[in-house]
Parts: structure tokens; sequence; C-alpha cells
């Protein structure tokens, strides 16, 4: 095996376990906040992996896949931070 | 040369990318996980991005990995901190251990405004005589 085969396959393992380790935060995270940012975390990782597969298969044209990811995953984010925001001032105004 | 480079990044990114996924498993509190994802996960997404960049030296690929770089690095802090507010503002606790928490009796929960700051309807510069 080749050096960069051997490299390939110790960088899209880690990778793999960092989504792996984002996932399960996600599904077993206490509160709404912890999936969202298990979420964020886990579109970063497939910005990463996306880049490597672009190297791996020697077509640098999936770059374009993640820049539309990576704008995707921020305004997801922003969204699901807004909704947060709308609940909890909606939560307090019903405590008063 | 190029070829031990790019290795060189990949796996730097990928080990950063492996600890920011570690740090979301094993970090006790919602807000020291937000901290270690987004910057571990920042500089990993760089590392992988400057290695495609050295992988193929043509402008267009640089540019564009470039692009992607400046545009996580903008908006992950950006992110981070409007989660941060949220999750702050809707009640999630902190860690049992954590021991300072300055924004504790400095905002109005109601009204989602800061204490003390300048849009605040009980900030002094505005109680004052004229």
């Amino acid at each position: 095996m080749n050096m960069q085969g051997l490299t390939l396959i110790i960088v899209v393992s880690l990778l793999s376990l960092a989504f792996v380790f984002a996932f399960i935060r996600m599904v077993c995270g206490p509160s709404l906040p912890d999936r969202v940012v298990a979420l964020d975390l886990m579109s970063t990782v497939a910005i990463g992996i996306i880049g490597i597969y672009a190297i791996a298969t020697g077509e640098p044209v999936f770059l374009d896949v993640a820049i539309i990811l990576a704008l995707v995953a921020f305004l997801g984010t922003i969204a699901f931070s807004y909704y947060l925001i709308r609940i909890s001032h909606r939560e307090n105004a019903e405590e008063r | 040369m190029q070829e031990v480079l790019y290795s060189i990044f990949m796996v730097t990114g990928a080990v950063f990318m492996c600890i920011a996924g570690l740090g979301i498993l094993r970090m006790p509190d919602l807000f020291m996980r937000l901290s270690a994802a987004t910057k571990a996960s920042t500089l990993g997404v760089g590392f992988l991005l400057l290695a495609v960049a050295v992988k193929y030296p043509v402008i267009e690929i640089i540019s564009r990995s470039l692009a992607i770089i400046v545009f996580v690095v903008l908006t992950a802090p950006i992110a981070a901190h409007m989660i941060g507010r949220a999750a702050y503002l809707s009640g999630i606790p902190l860690w049992k251990d954590s021991i300072v928490d300055r924004l504790c009796d400095r905002y109005d929960r109601c009204n989602l405004l800061l204490l003390g700051g300048e849009n605040s309807p009980t900030s002094p510069e505005r109680q004052d005589p004229e």
C-alpha cells in the first residue's frame, strides 16, 4: 500500500470517528441546544469530508458542494437560535 | 515534497476534527461543548481545505478553498454566539462546579435586555433628571 492510500485511510477514519461522536451527542443530548451544536459540528465535519473526497477522487469540483453546505449549515444554526430565543421569550411572558 | 505537505495538513486537520468530536462527547456542560466544538472544528476544516489548496495549486481551486476558509472563520463564531445566547436565555443550567456566572443578575429575561446596558430602560443615563 502506498503512502497516500494509508494517509487517506487514517484521515477518513478520524473524520468518521468525529462524525460518530457528534451523532451520539445529537441522539442523547439532554436539551435542544446540545442537539443544535452537535448538528453544527456534523455539518462542519461533512465539509471536511467533502474536501478529502475531492483529494481522493482527483476531482476538485466538489468544493462547490462544500461552499453550499457551509452556507446552509450557518443559516440553519441561526434559524435554530432564533427559534430558541422565541420559545424562551414566550415561556417567560407566560410565567409573568 | 508537495505530497508530504498536504498529507501533513490532512492528518492535522483530521486530528483537530477528532478532538472536536471528543470534546462534544465528553464535556460536562453545553457551553464547554460549544467552545470545544467550535474552535477545534474551525481549525480542523481550515487545515483540510488548505490541504486541498496545496494538492491542486491552480488559481481557481486555491480561491475556492480560501473562500470556504474565510466563510467558516467568519460564520462559526457568530453561530456559536447565537446558540450560546439562546441557550443561556432559555435557562440551560451550567456545570455544577462552575465558579463564575457574570450574567446571572444582569439579564432581564422577560424583555431580553442587558441591565445596565445602553438599551436598557433602567439604565442610569436615562434616569438622570435633566
